[in-house]
């Protein structure tokens, strides 16, 4: 596979700066040398959000089982649309559901910051169990740490959660193959935008909210109506959809063509990215996905998506195609053409 | 318009407040050109509707000279 | 989004497209250069360059006031926050810029310095504000459009008795950048720069007025052709310096006339009058030293300034031997011509400054060119 990076990281002297947390190239460079490198195993080298495991003595003709998890640092921790604790059960849940797999329990570990107000505790804790009700994924273990003020955001989440996937299902970034349509499950930079608008230098104003949401039942609804059709999943959080699509192409070995016009995007995130001096595409998303169908069953899937409460803009934005080099390209709606690359270093403030 | 030269604009629904200390004589309505959370200039809706059937003239120029656009 | 979404209409842009091939001549070469992070910015992002006659080229000039700052003066902003505790805020590109001992703000930040992003100047003051135990650093950097915000800062500073608030100052100007191009050997003598003409940055023109380039014009025989920064403007203007060329004529035309007047912003004049004064000399990345072609502050406002109230001396840094950005920033070079360019210096390991800032030539080819050298 193609490696983005050429230097290697600088072990010896390098410290971690914000570029590394920003899931670009930068943070997948840390995680590939430093994490997959020491931990390496055959699930880990899957390379998807979620692993799909073996459990012995367990049949895999009944299913299999799939883990993901997830870290939530958000600040500010309550954004239009909803808080770090929402955001923290609809991460995980949408990183098991991914994979294809039903999301069934999850862990929640919190890491609190001394002197942070109970009140906003409840809020947060109430917030999560009320999506995970939602969900219909129960939060069944958990921790709960404190640290010494100045050391914390007020709080971090950190999310674990379990799912079984269907046997027959197989899905993963590694699996799209040139003729395979791209489609995306709604607007893009809801998320990114609403929760910048709390930051007090910015400070805009708008009526944007947040898209956080589980995305599992939207996932069964697809995978229902065209079995063997979707062939990878992701949702195009930190880093957006940019990231998320060179990943797939980087896993798969494919370029890709998108089409701008076809991208969804809000008025008032266009406007908003405009004043900022943002591209929407680099913008996180915290209820969206990005699908590659085969061609066949693209309009059923569709149909599916749009019938769903959360895909009802779901539309299809462009092609994987043979591309050594593995470009994502896109045809701008100005009629020229050009290279999405993925985030580089930190672009924005952390904010999911 | 807020007090100590600052004012608030809207883009397609996003409202921000900027500073409008360099300008002059901006009122509500005014379109401008904001630039590291300045206004720097005003813009001008005559030149600017000119400027857009400039572009719109190389239709007209085209069909004349026969060329498909 | 008004005044916005009509300067990007796709058809227009066709239409324009279609009548710039009409109108150059084949077999003649036609190099335009422009200097406007904007410009650059607009020519990759939306694709222009596919829209233009093979024999329409476009030269990208020293624009980028990140890629044009000189490693010496980032050690000095770096020196502030690491060695005298002072809070640093900067706009967002500066901070990746490769400097001494590989750092960058960003990696001084990892070390512990107290460095902070900015998105205006006044951003800077309320920090100073915020904190008034701490002293409070701006590094400014830009062309004419960020120096009325600086200028502002500094008065309302003063005028508010600030103590802790000072600015580390590296304003430059300009037409000294497109004087020194035309004057540069290549261009004067060996010929090997061929520019044909100048697209005329967009913001910068709102601040300074038409006016400034009649020179260039009349001296060096040059159509300039001040464009917005919508890619229609873009075109637009492409297509207007095409016809002065075919023409032989060399005048300063205005397509931005939405926006730009022969005697520019006054008022923001004024106030960068009234706080800086010229520099007798400057270093510019890549363009070596270059005579008044930059600002200091003024003695009346000596206290917010940061080179005087930390008694700062200025050190030159000479750039990686096998960095390009000087020769690209003249035009000299492609990005492509650089022999590290998307091998060892990339957008997350920069080596010079051109790959930094997303207006920066290097970073815009890569980020978005870089399929057209493997077509």
């Amino acid at each position: 596979m193609k490696k983005p990076y050429i230097r290697p990281l600088d072990i010896k002297h390098g410290r971690i700066d914000m570029g590394h947390g920003a899931g670009g190239k930068a943070a997948a460079q840390l995680i590939e040398e430093l994490f997959l490198a020491a931990f390496d195993n055959e699930f880990l080298r899957q390379g998807d959000d979620g692993a799909v495991l073996s459990l012995p003595g367990f049949d895999p003709a009944l299913g299999r089982l799939v883990m993901a998890t997830d870290g939530h640092v958000i600040s500010p921790l309550f954004f239009p649309g909803g808080d770090i604790g929402c955001l923290a059960v609809h991460g995980t849940v949408n990183d098991v559901a991914m994979s294809g797999a039903r999301p069934l329990y999850l862990s929640a570990s919190f890491i609190i910051e001394e002197g942070f107000p109970l009140a906003d505790l409840q809020r947060i804790v109430l917030s999560m169990a009320a999506a995970a009700r939602e969900a219909g994924v129960p939060v069944v273990t958990g921790d709960t740490k404190v640290v010494e003020q100045g050391k914390g955001d007020g709080v971090f989440i950190s999310t674990t959660g379990v799912g079984v996937v269907a046997p027959g299902v197989h899905i993963s970034g590694r699996l799209a193959r040139p003729g395979d349509v791209v489609l995306l499950s709604g607007t893009i930079g809801d998320h990114g935008v609403a929760v910048l608008s709390q930051r007090e230098s910015l400070a805009f104003e708008t009526t944007l909210q947040s898209d956080t949401a589980a995305l599992h039942t939207l996932v069964q609804a697809m995978l229902v109506a065209a079995p063997g059709g979707v062939r990878v999943l992701r949702d195009p959080t930190r880093g957006g959809l940019a990231t998320t699509l060179n990943e797939v192409a980087r896993q798969s070995g494919v370029g890709m063509v998108l089409q701008e016009a076809a991208i969804p995007v809000k008025p008032q995130v266009d406007a908003a990215c405009e004043l900022l001096g943002l591209d929407p595409l680099y913008v996180a998303n915290e209820g969206k996905l990005v699908a590659v169908v085969v061609p066949e069953l693209v309009d059923t899937v569709l149909a599916a998506m749009r019938a769903h409460p959360l895909g009802q803009d779901a539309a299809r934005i462009g092609e994987v195609t043979a591309d050594p080099h593995q470009f994502v390209q896109m045809a701008t709606r100005f009629g020229g053409r050009r290279v999405v690359d993925w985030l580089s270093g930190e672009q924005l403030p952390r904010i999911c | 318009m807020r007090p100590n030269d600052h004012a608030v604009v809207n883009l397609g629904g996003i409202r921000k407040e900027i500073s409008v200390a360099l300008v002059s004589d901006v009122k509500v309505g005014d379109y401008v050109i904001v630039h590291v959370g300045h206004a720097i200039g005003v813009i001008d809706p005559e030149e600017a509707q000119r400027t857009l059937e400039l572009f719109a003239q190389m239709e007209a120029l085209a069909q004349a000279e026969g060329n498909a656009p | 989004m008004k005044y916005i979404d009509e300067f990007r209409d796709g058809d227009l842009a066709r239409q324009i497209g279609a009548r710039i091939v009409a109108e150059a001549e084949p077999g003649r070469q036609y190099s335009f250069m422009e200097f406007c992070g904007g410009h650059t910015h607009a020519i990759s992002r939306y694709g222009v360059l596919e829209l233009l006659p093979p024999n329409v080229r476009m030269v990208h000039g020293p624009g980028c006031p990140v890629c044009v700052l000189p490693i010496g003066r980032i050690d000095l902003a770096i020196r502030l926050a690491l060695e005298r505790n002072a809070i640093v805020c900067t706009y967002g590109d500066t901070m990746r810029v490769p400097a001494s001992d590989s750092l960058s703000l960003t990696r001084a930040k990892a070390r512990g310095g107290d460095i902070r992003m900015v998105y205006s100047a006044a951003d800077a003051l309320a920090t100073a504000r915020a904190n008034p135990q701490r002293e409070v650093v701006f590094f400014a950097i830009g062309f004419e459009t960020t120096t009325p915000p600086t200028a502002l800062a500094i008065r309302d500073a003063q005028r508010d008795g600030l103590a802790n608030f000072s600015v580390l100052c590296c304003h430059v100007l300009t037409p000294s950048a497109i004087t020194h191009i035309l004057e540069s050997p290549e261009v004067r003598q060996l010929g090997t720069v061929p520019i044909d003409g100048f697209i005329g940055p967009a913001h910068v023109s709102i601040v300074i007025g038409s006016a400034p380039y009649e020179h260039f014009a009349e001296e060096y025989r040059k159509p300039v052709v001040i464009a917005g920064f919508e890619p229609l403007d873009v075109m637009q203007a492409i297509l207007m310096l095409v016809r002065q060329v075919n023409q032989g004529r060399a005048q300063v035309e205005n397509e931005f006339t939405r926006a730009v007047t022969p005697e520019g912003n006054l008022k923001a004049q004024a106030l960068v009058s009234e706080v800086f004064e010229l520099r007798p000399a400057f270093e510019w990345r890549g363009l070596g030293t270059v005579p008044y072609s930059a600002l200091k502050i003024r003695s009346a406002f000596a206290a917010f300034d940061a080179e005087r109230r930390f008694q700062l001396a200025y050190t030159p840094v000479a750039d990686n031997k096998a960095c390009e950005c000087g020769a690209i920033l003249r035009g000299v070079k492609r990005p492509t011509d650089c022999k590290i360019f998307g091998t060892v210096c990339t957008p997350e390991n920069p080596v010079g400054s051109c790959m930094v800032s997303s207006e920066g030539a290097c970073a815009a080819h890569y980020t978005y060119g870089r399929f057209r050298d493997q077509a």
